[in-house]
Order: structure tokens, then sequence, then C-alpha cells
């Protein structure tokens, strides 16, 4: 990276035309199959897994389908395989196309990426359903796993960074800083809640250096900071490329983009104690948590604007394009779920909140509303492209999937709402001689038809996933759906105006 | 893209890939050193309370079968200054009482109640009925069945390493305690066998033959951890929060 290739980058506008890169697009396809396929397993297993606290004789007294067992899998297989895959795919594919590169260490080790990557998923998910785990929500991982995992990280980064130090472009596009900060940040964070000594080398069990309340620190350092990274940062990559392209209007301000990325990673960090409040952990950093957690609202509307509004001057676009309605839907579940993020970080809140199935609630209107609904808007974009065809199979598909997975959703978190809020007021009651009103499995038993919602509302969600996967299936054979098109009907005042 | 240039301008990051880099890397580790360092600098971040041990090889034993089971997605291990809390489930926890935890159980979701003090709360027989099926003994319960571990020989022949790996680790297990871990493992599933030098060394460590089978079984184990949790300190002798703060 010297000043030669900022030269050219000076003179990009008279090439952009005549000079043609060659883009590796063989891994990605890889990573986009994967993702789907991964996204389906993990839909499914979470609705398995919801079905079993409604239905605990689903557990079926084997030790390996256990609730505590399976969690993992689930959690694992949504966030690590179908989000992983998706960020590889989009983020590889993204960087070539904003550096005007193709991918540094090329397509050979994009695959080698593909291959290991999805080698450690599959060994991660057999590993806790066989019983090893290092106890940690998030980071079950054994050691060796771990190892294996900061190899095919580290390969990444340098695929990554490759490309963009190689690249000619002369600027940075903001979607590869968020990129940047995802790879980099995942790295100090698997590496920093990973310090274990294992028992033996033959054997797969370890314990971690720190412990009790140190631990919980560094833990929820981590945990938090999963979600901060790799579903947030990541994911808004994402948005800051496919949102423009798809929508075919710039991002709405640079300006913003600028403030929302680095007040974004710099307030993030510091968010991990607001899942300790009240714990043996000391007030001051639950106090620094609870901080820095509304704080954090700021940057993550300021970012959610940004996305949105892109959409300034194509607004009709909604009407007529599916996929931008994924895209878009994202984004204001995204501004919902870090609206209600930093209010659950309030101490007084959270005393009701935390232990419940409003964290539950919380976490999946992120999940579901925001991380799966970009992705899957990204990949709607990304398959007709990868595969060469000219659009998908149906927009009308997409129109369907859309609405079936939201009304899942809408199932899914006010069913959660309901009962974690519930289950927290009756924790916390007194009946009128003084005494704690329910016995604790009186709140159980409460639970149960906000359960039976909630996994109605999952099975709506895999519903929509599968319409998407005949979709895709249809439009990567180059199939094309006779349907009624989507035709833009302008309104009356706004043709008028124009 | 041209931004004027006053000074700096955010143009020359955006054209330099290292120094967006090591920028991205400053603004992500301040809040995390910030945060983590300390704990292990500020002295009153553990209070100083008599009575916490490292736990019994089979105690031990138990609380990797708990963690390997995944009983921290459900239970949590950690009980907040609530009135209600109190009541319901017995003092707040302290930090010292999960300082050889490698790593923590506090756990961030109760499915089921909290465990930071279900030790001596329910018979060591209710423990493993409860276990063995839990609607037998709570109807309303939700809590998948472990029947299978009630008769699974418990693998303990390298009890003794996982005492020394947790001595490296911070753990203070003494000599003594690592040369009788196997000895200690058994004897505590053994209560007509000679338990003194295990009392000596675990305090309070509850002997039983806990599922009533011969060999020592993961049902055995799992329940010894379940009947110690939360019972090492000994809350009587601090009256007043005032004690506690160190």
């Amino acid at each position: 990276m010297t000043s030669a290739t900022l030269t050219s980058g000076a003179t990009l506008g008279s090439q952009r035309v005549s000079e043609e890169v060659r883009y590796n697009e063989d891994a990605i396809r890889l990573f986009v199959i994967a993702a789907v396929f991964w996204g389906v397993v993990g839909f499914l297993a979470g609705t398995f897994i919801a079905l079993q606290l409604a239905f605990p004789a689903l557990n079926l007294g084997l030790e390996w389908t256990s609730f505590g067992r399976l969690r993992p899998v689930h959690t694992s297989a949504v966030i690590f395989a179908f989000g992983g895959n998706v960020l590889f795919a989009t983020s590889l594919y993204t960087v070539q196309r904003t550096c005007r590169q193709f991918l540094f260490g090329g397509e050979g080790l994009a695959k080698f990426i593909f291959w290991n990557y999805n080698v450690f998923i599959v060994l991660a998910a057999l590993s806790y359903v066989l019983g090893y785990t290092q106890g940690k929500e998030y980071a079950e991982p054994e050691w060796i796993l771990d190892l294996y995992l900061t190899v095919i990280w580290v390969l990444y980064a340098v695929q990554f960074i490759g490309t963009v130090m190689t690249r000619r472009e002369s600027h940075i596009y903001v979607a590869n800083w968020f990129f940047m900060a995802f790879i980099l940040t995942v790295a100090i964070l698997h590496i920093g809640n990973n310090v274990n000594l294992p028992v033996s080398l033959t054997g797969m069990k370890s314990y971690s250096f720190v412990a009790g309340v140190q631990s919980a620190m560094v833990q929820w350092w981590y945990g938090h900071n999963a979600v901060g990274f790799f579903l947030t940062a990541g994911f808004l990559g994402i948005m800051y490329y496919f949102v423009p392209k798809r929508a075919e209007r710039p991002v709405y301000s640079y300006r913003l983009s600028i403030v929302h990325f680095w007040t974004l990673i710099f307030l993030y960090i510091w968010a991990g104690p607001h899942h300790l409040h009240y714990t043996s952990l000391p007030d001051w950093a639950q106090t620094l948590g609870m901080t820095f957690s509304v704080m954090l609202w700021m940057p993550s509307w300021g970012g959610m604007i940004n996305g949105i509004m892109t959409l300034s001057g194509a607004w009709d676009k909604l009407r007529t394009d599916p996929v931008l309605r994924f895209l878009v839907t994202s984004v204001a579940f995204y501004g919902m779920s870090t609206f209600e993020g930093p209010l659950m970080s309030v101490k007084p809140v959270n005393a009701l909140s935390h232990y419940t199935d409003w964290t539950v609630g919380h976490v999946h209107s992120g999940a579901l509303g925001w991380v799966a609904f970009i992705s899957f808007g990204a990949i709607y974009f990304l398959v007709p492209v990868l595969w060469k065809r000219s659009q998908l199979y149906s927009l009308r598909l997409v129109s369907y999937h859309f609405w079936t997975a939201t009304i899942g959703i809408v199932l899914y978190i006010t069913a959660m709402w309901v009962s974690g809020i519930m289950q927290g007021l009756m924790w916390r009651a007194y009946d009128n001689l003084g005494f704690l009103q329910y016995s604790f499995v009186e709140t159980v038993a409460a639970m149960h038809p906000f359960y039976v919602i909630r996994a109605m509302g999952g099975v709506l969600f895999v519903a929509g996933a599968l319409i998407m996967v005949y979709n895709l299936w249809r439009t990567a054979r180059g199939d094309v759906r006779i349907e009624k098109p989507y035709v833009t009907t302008p309104h009356k005042a706004a043709v008028g105006a124009a | 893209m041209a931004q004027e240039k006053k000074g700096f301008s955010h143009d020359l990051i955006e054209r330099n890939t290292l120094l967006l880099i090591v920028l991205v890397l400053i603004t992500v580790s301040i809040g995390g050193l910030v945060q983590i360092v300390p704990l292990f600098t500020i002295e009153s971040t553990i209070e100083k309370v008599e009575g916490v041990r490292p736990y019994s090889p089979l105690e031990l034993a138990g609380q990797n079968i708990y963690y390997r089971e995944g009983c921290y997605n459900c239970h949590s291990q950690q009980i907040r200054p609530f009135r209600d809390e109190v009541e319901r489930y017995g003092h707040y926890s302290l930090a010292a009482e999960s300082m050889y935890d490698h790593p923590f159980q506090w756990g961030s979701k109760r499915t089921g109640p909290d465990l930071a003090r279900v030790g001596g709360k329910y018979s060591n027989d209710w423990q493993v009925a409860h276990l063995v099926n839990p609607r037998a003994v709570v109807p309303e319960s939700i809590m998948p069945t472990y029947g299978w571990m009630k008769d699974r020989p418990l693998s303990y022949g390298d009890i003794a390493d996982h005492l020394k790996t947790l001595r490296v680790v911070g753990v203070p297990y003494t000599d003594e305690q690592i040369a009788n871990a196997k000895a200690d493992l058994e004897a505590q599933k053994n209560p007509d066998g000679d338990t003194a030098g295990l009392a000596k060394r675990y305090p309070k460590a509850v002997v039983a033959n806990f599922t009533g089978n011969k060999t020592v079984t993961e049902m055995d184990a799992l329940v010894a951890y379940l009947q110690v949790l939360g019972t090492m300190v000994d809350f009587t002798k601090y009256q007043s929060p005032k004690q506690l703060q160190q």
C-alpha cells in the first residue's frame, strides 16, 4: 500500500468503466448456501427447545436431547453458523466490490476458511450434545475447538484486511470499517474469554484462569460484545452496503456514518456489566455498565436513522420490492431493540426484567427482527447476482416470507413481554399478610400458555425460512415464477409534484 | 466525499488501513480495560469471609456435571439483595462464595429457581428423586429428567489432575488434598467409613450414599455438589452488612 495505489485511486473515475475486475464468487456461493442451511437448522432447533419448555416430555429422557445440552446448539447454530456464514458471505462480497479488488489470498483461501469454519460448527454442535462445554453462554466450545476457531479467524482477518490493503479505490468504504471493527474485536473477545487451562492435552476438559466475579465480568464483556460486534457491527456493515445498493440511493449522511461508527464501537465495549446488575459485581462496575448502555442508545439510533433515511426519495420502493422491505424492517427492528436494551439496562427496570423471559424476548427482537431480516434481505439480493440470474424466482414468495416471519416475531416477542413481566411481578408479589404470594413453581406453571405462543411464533419463522429455501432453489435453477408483478402505481399527488 | 481540510480530517483514516486498524483497536480496548483490570487489583472486590473453601473432590466432580448438563441455562446461582429474593432463597450472594468457580455459574435466566443456597434445603433422597423425575415431586416442573445419571459410574480416575489444574489457576488446594483426592472422593460417598480426614480437609462436606449404589455414580457427585451450595459461609457471624463490606 504505497502512494502508487493512491495515485491510481485518484484517477478512478476514468478507469471505472473500462477496467473489469474478476471477483471471487465461488466461496461466497458456498457461504450463502451454508447460511441458508444453518438458518433453517438453527430456527428448527430453537423451535424445538421452545416446545421443550412448554412440553417437558420432549426432552425425551435422553442425555443428548435435554434442554441444557440443546440450547447451546440452538444459540451457536443461529449466531455462529447462520450469522457467521452470512457475515463471511456479505463481507467478502462487499469488500471486493467496494475495493474493486479480488480477494487477497484468492478463492483458495476463502474456500479453506469456508470448509474449516463449517467443520468447526459441526464439531462444536456435536461436542455440546456429547456434554463438552466450558459452561459459559455463547462461549461453550472447549479449548481445542477455541484454538481451531482462532486459526480460522486469523486467516479470515488476513483475507479481509489484505483485500482492503490492496484495494484499487482510494477510500475505505464505510461498510468495511464496520466489518473490520467486527473482525478485530471478535478476535480480541474470543481470545480474552477463552484463556483456559486444559486438565490434560488429550482431554476436552479445561478450567478458566479467571474465577467467580472476575470470570463473570470477562464473560459478559465477551457476551455483550458478541452481540455488539458480531451481531451488530458486522450486520451494520451489511446495512451500509446492501440498503443503499437495493434502494439505489447513497447513504443518507456521510458525517453521521463517522459519528455512528466511532461512538458505537467505543461505547459498546462498556455495556457488559448490565448483565450483572445487583450481583456480587462491585457497584462501580454496574453503574458504568448502566451509564454506557444508556448512552449507547444514541449511536444506535444514529445508525438506524442513517439506514432508514437512505430511502429518502425512494420510499415508494417499499411497495414494490419486498427484498427492500426486509432490509428496511430489519433496521426498524434494530431501532426498537436498541431502545429496549438501554431501557432494560437501567437498574430498577433490570431488577424486574433480569432472569425473566423479557430478556429472551429482547434478544429475539434483535436476533429475528434485525439480524435475520437483514440477512434475508442480503441473501435475496445476493443469490440472483451470484448465480447470474436476472431476477429472483418470485417476489411474491419473498413477500409471503416477510409476512409469515413478521407475524412469527410479533407472536414471539409479545408472548415474552407478557410472560417476562408477569413472572418478574409474581416473584416479588406479597400477599396482605406479608408473605410471598407465589411459590416459584406457580410462576413456572403460569408461563405455559406463553411458551406455547412463543413456539408457534417459532414455527411461523421456520415456515417463512422454508419459503425462502424454495424460492432461492428455484432462482438458482434459473426459473421465474409466473405471477402478478409488483407495479409502481404512483400516487396522484406525487405525479403532480414530479 | 471531498472534505474541507481543516486540521484533522477523517479522510486520512479512510485512506490508511493501518491507521484505521490501530484506532479501532484503541477505541475498543478502553472500556474493557477500565472495567476488568481493577477487579483484579481492588482488594474489596471479594469480601473477606470465613468458611469458603475449595470444593471437595466429589463436589468438584458434581460441579463438572452441572457444567456439562448446562444447568446454568435455566438456573442462576446469584441471589440479589431484594427482600423477595432474600426471603425466597436466603442471604444475598457474596463474591467470595463463587471465588473458586472456574468459571462462575451465576447464570442469566431463572426458568427454574436460583440454586445459590439450595444446599441443605432438601434431603438427599428428595434431590435424587427430583433429578430422576422432577414431576414426581413437583408436578408443574418443566425440568428434563436425569434418571440415566443415577446408575452411571462416575469417571474419577483423573480427579487429582483436576485439583492440580485448579491449583495452577488459583484454587488453594494443598498437597495433602491433592494426594488424598481419590480417597476423599470415595470417602464422601461412604458414611460408614473413615471420614475424619475428609471432614478436616473439607468442612461441611455432606457425607452420604446419595443414590444407594455401591459404586460412585454421576448423580452422587451432582447431589453432593448441590448440597454444599451456599452453605459454606455462616451468616450468623456477620450480623450487619457493614461487617461484610471489608
